[in-house]
């Protein structure tokens, strides 16, 4: 009697068990997934010197002390309709842009190390200095739509050329004749990705409907060549050549095509 | 009558004023660019001069993979050191803004009848332990703090200082939830910042003691507390009342007997 008792006591303990370490693993799938969800965030513009994209939304502790540090609102708070890593700091230039403060109030007072007064330290010498240089920042990358891009047109518009706080490094106007009126000029705005900071100022100025130019994550708007093309006729780049790791690849010999077929007719 | 009203209340309106003061500090530095305490709930940056983090959310980020910064680390080591030595869980009734919430939903319950028939649906208030040890093994799993992504707290104050968005819904249904579904059902049953203060507590130096001498039984204690299975003592023998207790003072407001009272851990009982 007292047996079947205990058996019955420890079968509800183990039910209670099993039941228990579902619901564990039911909610532990469902937060999982909504979290993984909720962290997505390809398509945001972070704030100057954040760290890189995928360390970044685990580093930032969403205090939102940037946001409140930045002098023009620039920045906000992601809520859970703004697409992107719930309570981490973004923005958008076409409604803010980054001013480029010299002093980068946003930076210096994150606790975390999200953002990172060293990626943008100005250096004397090679050697970082405890002083930020915002034209270091790396906040995104501007592209032109050329079809958009009335200056592309022919028409005649430099709105994003002035605009831009490191006029005529990041964005260049270039010249060239207009063959259809034969008398007029293109000026047609070009990025330089190495200078542009990625402000957004440019895309806050542009005239048309829908911004023409516009910024978008370096990794969103940047490709990548690949190690096996070097500029032969650049010598920093032909350096590079000395610099890489030996690729070994299997070399065969006839005789071990050879016999690799005949391992594959052996098969018959 | 209206001293014995704020008598009967004292801890209640010191508790709010706390509450809503710091929301107006922190609302302050981004509406009117106060310098007094930037941030939010996870960390602080106070008089410009240093911070204070939350330690679940560093720990949290810490097993995801990131090690913050020495400002983030002495931040959570101050805010963990102060409340796990000194004010217990107070971090809960005294600080969370979620908790105007959730006591709201339960006043509204208590008025309107909905307290036992109502609870169609129960589970352990154990829970939130589960919840809390979930967050952490989460975090290194989905590569990001898994409960501040989901963190009510923070969402709540975003909303207040920089406008719901959808933040709204989250913060409706929470209440909601304490309000039909379960009562004291997050702050009570699941939320893991909750387990964590109250986990490590134990040892906290500001409790509520009872001296059985005084009381008369009359149980009103257990129909205000929050979190009434610390109250086993009650009625018992003398002792201090620990665990999920987070000092909201209600039950030493509505003792009439002095049976309750703030007191002094004494470690040798
Ligand atoms: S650099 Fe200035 S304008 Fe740009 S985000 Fe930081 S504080 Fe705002
Ligand atoms: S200050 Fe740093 S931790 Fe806080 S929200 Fe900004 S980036 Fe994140
Ligand atoms: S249990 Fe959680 S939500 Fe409730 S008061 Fe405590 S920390 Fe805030
Ligand atoms: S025991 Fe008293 S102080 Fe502690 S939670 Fe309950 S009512 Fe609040």
């Amino acid at each position: 009697m007292a047996d079947t008792q205990n058996m019955n006591s420890r079968r509800d303990a183990l039910k209670t068990m099993f039941r228990g370490a579902g619901l564990l693993g039911l909610g532990g799938a469902a937060w999982g997934s909504t979290a993984i969800k909720l962290k997505a965030s390809e398509l945001t513009l972070r704030p100057p010197a954040a760290i890189d994209e995928e360390k970044f939304v685990k580093a930032c502790i969403r205090c939102g002390t940037c946001v409140e540090a930045c002098p023009y609102d620039t920045l906000q708070l992601a809520n859970i309709d703004d697409h992107t890593a719930i309570g981490t700091p973004f923005f958008k230039p076409r409604l803010i842009p980054c001013y480029m403060c010299p002093d980068v109030p946003c930076v210096p007072v994150c606790p975390s190390g999200a953002l990172d007064v060293d990626i943008i330290a100005k250096q004397i010498d090679g050697i970082n200095t405890e002083e930020p240089d915002i034209n270091k920042a790396k906040m995104g990358v501007a592209v032109v739509d050329q079809e958009a891009c009335i200056a592309y047109w022919g028409i005649q518009c430099d709105a994003c050329y002035r605009a831009c706080p490191l006029l005529g490094e990041a964005i260049t106007l270039e010249f060239a004749r207009n063959e259809r009126t034969g008398k007029h000029a293109f000026l047609k705005p070009v990025v330089h990705r190495e200078i542009c900071t990625g402000c957004g100022l440019c895309e806050h100025a542009c005239i048309t409907e829908k911004a023409a130019i516009f910024v978008l994550p370096l990794n969103v708007a940047t490709g990548r060549v690949g190690e096996h093309y070097i500029k032969g006729w650049d010598k920093a780049d032909e350096e590079r050549l000395k610099n890489l790791k030996e690729e070994k690849t299997k070399k065969s010999s006839p005789e071990d095509v050879l016999n690799d077929w005949e391992y594959l007719l052996d098969d018959d | 009558m209206m001293t014995n009203i704020i008598k009967k209340n004292r801890y209640l309106i010191l508790r709010r004023t706390i509450q809503i003061g710091l929301l107006i500090l922190f609302g302050g530095a981004n509406w009117w660019g106060w310098k007094f305490l930037m941030g939010n709930y996870s960390s602080a940056y106070v008089l410009e001069t240093f911070y204070l983090a939350d330690p679940h959310a560093v720990l949290q980020t810490f097993a995801a993979g990131f090690v913050m910064s020495a400002d983030a680390i002495i931040g959570a080591v101050i805010v963990l050191v102060f409340y796990a030595l000194i004010a217990g869980r107070s971090f809960c009734s005294w600080v969370c803004p979620i908790n105007m919430i959730t006591d709201l939903a339960t006043w509204m319950r208590k008025k309107w009848k909905l307290t036992k028939k109502e609870s169609f649906f129960t589970f352990s208030r154990k829970t939130r332990y589960w919840v809390l040890g979930l967050g952490i093994l989460l975090s290194p799993i989905v590569g990001v703090a898994a409960f501040e992504v989901i963190n009510p707290i923070t969402m709540l104050h975003r909303g207040i200082i920089f406008g719901f968005g959808m933040g709204w819904a989250v913060i409706a249904g929470l209440f909601l939830f304490d309000l039909l579904v379960v009562e004291y059902g997050w702050c009570g049953h699941l939320c893991p910042l909750g387990a964590f203060y109250s986990a490590t507590s134990r040892f906290s130096l500001i409790k509520v003691k009872h001296d059985v001498e005084k009381c008369t039984m009359c149980m009103k204690c257990f129909g205000v507390c929050h979190e009434e299975q610390v109250l086993h003592i009650v009625g018992e023998k003398s002792g201090f009342i620990k665990d999920e207790c987070s000092n909201c003072g209600r039950c030493v407001e509505v003792c009439d007997d002095n049976a309750l009272k703030f007191s002094i851990y004494n470690y040798k009982i």
